[in-house]
């Protein structure tokens, strides 16, 4: 067995016995409206943490999305109100608009050779002060076509919703497994992950490299942005503070090494999925304070963080054993 | 004198953004006398860029060691929590403040044994108590905003001595007698040797583990007095939003002063005079009826032109073409020589 | 001739690194590169494979004048390296380590079913059956290597690099890599292999060169080589005479200072006894990788021993970390003097104080006056070159850095020094210095342990020289036998005639 395919196990056991629990304590949380919440409440966490996902493989992080999906509801909610553009257009513009941002941030960490945390926190300080600067107010969304994407959904047996967000949010996650699975690009990020010297020994261009995995999360950041927007009908400057930590909380307790080169895009899902269960828990057991949430997530954190420094190590005295 | 020359280009920078911001609205410089007490801008900006400064004083001694803590902003609402449920709960004031900076003694210890003995890198195990911190410290106030009413208390937040608010006592005292702590005793030596080198200091006999616990723990101290002077300033322990954003100022206002993120050579004065700046471009934008927005903006623009200063990379280039270009030169004056 | 180098010169400021080296490579041979550090291997490898641009001379490939800029261009032109370490990626699968950048694709998508079938095909001429869908790092170092020939003869095909593959295997696993070495061989590649471990130089190769300080010493046919014949083309001297200004060895007993029994630890260095007389040298000879660095290192707490115990005359010492070893006055000159010696961005006074301090603990700081004295002394009695003690170290030149270090242990007054290659990549002035300031501070009393790769050096220093072979203590000569035939000899293995 691979014990770099741990974690990820370890995730989805972890879920599924949390789930278990919770279904023996309220039955009622294993029904399709159930599941159908859970995806729609977390779609934009999923979505940004496909492109964290990447990011992290890659042996970097971005600590700008929060700010960005912030950026991009603001910016769509001014732009529907000032101009008769159509949302699909919007939606067109600010994609550009925030994968060139990305693309900017990941040829910066690369010319300047400077760590990806702070140039992604300059990157997280703009794209705030931009959504600022845009509206400080929160800008409700008027047009009509949101209303129809906010209403889209699938029935599900059992009466459960599968909205058109939360659809977004798995068709994201296929792309992202596709892209890092099944593309050289793909290949290129856990090269890099995995050892930057090794990876340009055996060819990869780093620059190129990681100028695009800063893309790709731009542009899963923007996308979120959409999806948040269709979520709460709305564009607030001051909205998704913190969702950086969110995600990357997400990424690792999914499996993925935060220091790059191993882990699942699948695994993603789950431990945003875990996360998410978390939070329904709270909500559904009532006496219990939302701040757990933050607590029990630390701790899966510490506890993944722990479990893979140890899988290394052991792994390592394995092979110094000669097994 | 060496001290003078290392501050010279924050001083330069600070000067020009007083002169800056007085243009714009010139009563910047005034200072007033209300009853016992100063009162001015320059005197708010003293008292208001407290937190940052005293972050700045412990997160100085940490990037010095190559780490970071990013967990200072949610340490200091732990321990404003801590200080503000042991005063309301009738704990007095003494017992309160000490409990407060054991909190963020331990909250270091626990930053500290993940680094030092663990082996965790610095931004991955002080990013899982950012995660958690807060979930501690609104278990604590059980999510409410704990307020209280002990003066005694709330005159470390309002209160002023000698004419002067006590937050800029405060951050003055701690990071003037730290910069006298690290460089009257061997403490700044040692921690800049593990900064540059921990493997050749630690075969030089340094005890660099036990240095990295304490860089820690301090930086938890500093998080705990300025979780104190924010909570006793707005009378209550808001876990939500006490130190909300302040590890970035923190880490700014360190880059600001000079200090490399790469660890090595470090200036707390420096980094003090870096967080005045920060306070200075706040209330500045505020004063001079510039809306709040600019403010992340312009933090954004510092910090990418700090990186671009202080680049590995850009350094090695410019070094090359100064070299080729003053051997170019020189070829050119032997050849001018030769004829 | 399937490679041909005429007059490679490569220059680092400071040193020449190669100059004007020959070197040939013939189709279906193994071709070995000796030398020990510092002697131009890499630097040549690296100019062939495009990782240096080289200064001068020329390479021919196939009859064809090559020139690559990077390793992938080396590649394509048909010149793969295989590293003692870092080849593959070990997070990546077997199968995408093979196929990396050349992945099967269909409709842009990689395609694993061929992915894994073409991992395998490329596999089986090495007769490695494995499941190519496992990490590689989930195998052992043996396989990865054969993993990593496996795609550097893919993606080359003429010339084959090996650096050090061997230097983490065990004796079955090296037969193993060999095996496929010489499956290439037949195959018709030009090989060349570079290592340290004598025996598998004769067992493998069919010509030998050694470089020495940059230059082609020798180049021979195998067969025709004895070994002693060998380490003096690599070592550097001739047998038969012994230089002058050899130590005034008195086969007196010495008073002992210390006392080793059984000290040893598992993988690093086999249990040895030691007994180091007070102000006597003791020297650790060895070819790289014999374990004389990791004997030093041991004995200062760096890897501590995990079995033995050291002792003086009073009590058992302990040895567990750097720290305690400082405490029971040893000190320590690492070989590794830039990751491990100096703390560049520092000053030279810094430096120097830096251990004193330490011991002192931080809460009595050497007075700057008392600082200034120390780093002016050491300056003036070392010779230290500097335009004055507040200049960073890592300004120095290689020499002066190392006479630092030399004085931020004398300042410590250790009564047991050890030195390991202390004047590796230092000017022959900073060399003759070194070597008399030892004589001085055993005459004052103290007791040294000499790593050294240079015979000469223990020759003329040693009062007693242990050999080690293979990780083991070989061998322990004393008196009138500190001979550079007798290091040799031991060193090559006792049974070979000189």
């Amino acid at each position: 067995m691979n014990t770099r395919a741990l974690p990820l196990y370890a995730t989805v056991v972890i879920f599924l016995l949390a789930y278990l629990l919770c279904w023996l304590q309220f039955p009622n949380i294993l029904s399709t409206r159930v599941i159908g919440n859970l995806l729609t409440d977390n779609a934009y966490l999923g979505i940004v943490a496909v492109g964290m996902t990447l990011v992290i493989l890659s042996g970097g992080i971005d600590l700008s999305v929060g700010s960005v999906i912030a950026f991009s509801g603001v910016f769509i909610a001014v732009i529907l109100r000032e101009t008769p553009l159509h949302p699909l257009v919007v939606f067109a513009l600010l994609l550009a608009l925030t994968t060139a941002f990305g693309a900017a941030m990941g040829f910066l960490i690369d010319r300047l050779a400077m760590p990806a945390f702070i140039v992604t926190l300059a990157g997280m300080f703009l794209a705030r002060g931009a959504a600022y600067m845009l509206s400080i107010d929160s800008v409700p969304i008027a047009h009509p076509f949101y209303k129809t994407l906010q209403s889209a959904y699938w029935l599900m047996p059992g009466k459960g919703r599968l909205t058109l967000i939360a659809v977004v949010m798995l068709l994201t996650v296929l792309a992202g497994m596709v892209v890092a699975h099944k593309t050289r690009f793909g290949a290129s990020v856990y090269a890099l992950g995995g050892g930057e010297a090794t990876a340009r020994l055996m060819g990869v261009r780093q620059g190129r490299t990681t100028m695009l995995v800063y893309a790709f999360s731009g542009l899963m950041a923007g996308l979120s942005g959409i999806v948040f927007s269709i979520y709460t009908g709305s564009g607030y400057s001051l909205a998704t503070v913190g969702t950086e930590l969110t995600a990357i909380a997400a990424v690792v307790i999914g499996g993925t090494l935060l220091t790059g080169g191993a882990g699942y895009m699948f695994g993603t899902l789950v431990g945003v999925l875990t996360m998410g269960l978390i939070q329904t828990y709270i909500v559904f057991d009532g006496t219990l304070s939302s701040w757990w949430t933050k607590i029990v997530i630390g701790v899966l954190l510490l506890v993944f963080i722990l479990l893979q420094k140890g899988l290394l190590s052991l792994s390592q005295s394995r092979l110094a054993a000669g097994g | 004198m060496t001290l003078l020359k290392r501050i010279a280009p924050q001083l330069v920078a600070l000067a020009l953004l007083v002169a800056l911001v007085t243009v714009f609205y010139p009563d910047f410089l005034k200072i007033g006398i209300s009853g016992d007490r100063l009162v001015g801008p320059m005197i708010d900006v003293l008292k208001r860029g407290a937190p940052v400064a005293l972050l700045a004083t412990g997160m100085t001694l940490v990037i010095a060691t190559r780490g970071i803590d990013l967990s200072v902003g949610t340490t200091m609402a732990i321990c404003g929590a801590v200080a503000a449920s042991a005063v309301a709960g009738g704990w007095g004031l003494g017992p309160a403040l000490l409990l407060a900076l054991a909190a963020g003694a331990l909250a270091g210890l626990w930053n500290g044994l993940l680094v030092a003995v663990v082996g965790i890198q610095p931004f991955v195990a002080t990013l899982i108590l950012m995660t958690m911190g807060r979930g501690i410290a609104q278990l604590i106030t059980e999510g409410r905003i704990l307020t209280f009413t002990d003066a005694g208390f709330a005159f470390f937040g309002s209160g002023s001595l000698l004419g002067l608010p006590v937050p800029a006592w405060l951050w003055l005292a701690c990071g003037l007698g730290m910069a006298a702590l690290m460089r009257r005793t061997a403490l700044g030596l040692l921690v800049e040797s593990i900064g540059i080198n921990r493997r050749a200091s630690a075969l030089a006999g340094v005890n660099a583990t036990v240095l990295l616990i304490a860089v820690y723990v301090v930086s938890g101290l500093c998080a705990a007095l300025a979780g104190i002077v924010v909570t006793a300033d707005i009378r209550g322990a808001d876990a939500n939003n006490a130190g909300l954003w302040l590890e970035l100022d923190a880490i700014l206002a360190v880059v600001i002063g000079g200090n490399s993120l790469l660890g090595g050579r470090f200036s707390i004065i420096a980094s003090l005079i870096g967080a005045l700046i920060i306070q200075t471009i706040d209330t500045g934008i505020l004063l001079a009826g510039f809306p709040s927005e600019y403010n992340l903006v312009i933090k954004a623009v510092l910090v990418l032109v700090i990186l671009v200063l202080q680049s590995p990379r850009i350094a090695g280039e410019w070094r090359l073409w100064r070299d080729s270009h003053r051997a170019s030169r020189e070829a050119a004056l032997q050849r001018g020589a030769a004829k | 001739m399937l490679l041909t180098i005429r007059s490679l010169t490569k220059t680092f400021p400071g040193t020449r690194a190669l100059d004007a080296v020959d070197f040939d490579l013939a189709a279906g041979e193994v071709h070995a590169l000796l030398g020990e550090n510092g002697a131009g291997k890499s630097t040549l490898i690296k100019c062939l494979t495009g990782a240096y641009r080289r200064d001068g001379g020329t390479i021919t490939l196939d009859g064809a004048t090559i020139d690559p800029q990077s390793t992938v261009e080396a590649q394509e032109q048909g010149i793969g390296t295989v590293y003692q370490e870092v080849n593959l990626l070990p997070n990546l699968t077997v199968a995408q380590n093979l196929m990396f950048g050349r992945e099967p694709r269909r409709w842009g998508l990689v395609n694993s079913r061929a992915l894994r079938a073409e991992a395998r095909e490329t596999l089986r001429p090495y007769g490695l059956d494995i499941d190519v869908d496992r990490d590689l790092g989930s195998y052992s170092v043996a396989i990865q290597q054969i993993v990593a020939i496996a795609r550097a003869v893919a993606l080359s095909g003429k010339v084959l690099i090996l650096d050090e593959p061997t230097a983490s295997l065990d004796a079955a696993e090296v037969r193993m890599v060999f095996d496929v070495v010489r499956g290439l061989r037949e195959r018709g590649l030009g090989i060349v292999f570079v290592s340290h471990f004598l025996d598998q130089v004769f067992d493998l190769t069919d010509r030998v060169t050694v470089l020495r300080n940059g230059r082609k010493i020798v180049t021979e046919r195998t067969a025709e080589l004895d070994r002693v014949k060998l380490i003096e083309h690599m070592l550097g001297r001739a047998l038969e005479h012994e230089v002058a200004g050899q130590a005034a060895r008195t086969a007196a007993a010495r008073p002992p200072l210390l006392e080793f029994r059984g000290f040893g630890r598992r993988g690093v260095v086999e249990p040895f006894d030691l007994t180091v007389g007070q102000g006597e040298v003791v020297g650790l000879a060895g070819l790289l990788g014999s374990g004389r660095t990791e004997s030093a290192e041991m004995m200062f707490g760096v890897r501590p021993a995990q079995s033995g115990e050291a002792s003086d005359a009073q009590s058992r010492l302990d040895l567990s970390s750097p720290r305690a070893a400082i405490a029971e006055g040893f000190g320590f000159v690492p070989e590794e003097r830039k990751t491990d010696g100096i703390v560049a961005e520092l000053s030279i006074r810094e430096n120097i104080i830096l251990g004193l301090q330490a011991r002192r603990g931080w809460a009595r700081p050497i007075p700057r006056s008392e600082q200034n004295r120390i780093a002016d002394d050491y300056i003036k009695r070392l010779d230290i070159r500097t335009s004055g003690r507040e200049k960073p170290i890592g300004e120095l030149s290689g020499g002066n850095q190392q006479k630092a270090i030399l004085a931020r242990w004398l300042a410590m007054n250790p009564r047991f020094l050890i030195l390991d290659e202390p004047t590796r990549g230092i000017d022959v002035g900073a060399h003759a210095e070194i070597l008399r300031l030892i004589r001085e501070l055993t005459q004052a009393g103290m007791s040294i342990l000499l790593v050294s790769s240079e015979i000469d050096e223990l020759v003329a220093s040693a009062d007693r020289v242990i050999v080690l072979r293979d990780r083991r203590h070989v061998a322990e000569l004393d008196g009138p036998r500190v001979t550079g035939a007798e290091i040799m000899r031991a060193i090559a293995g006792g049974e070979v005639a000189a």
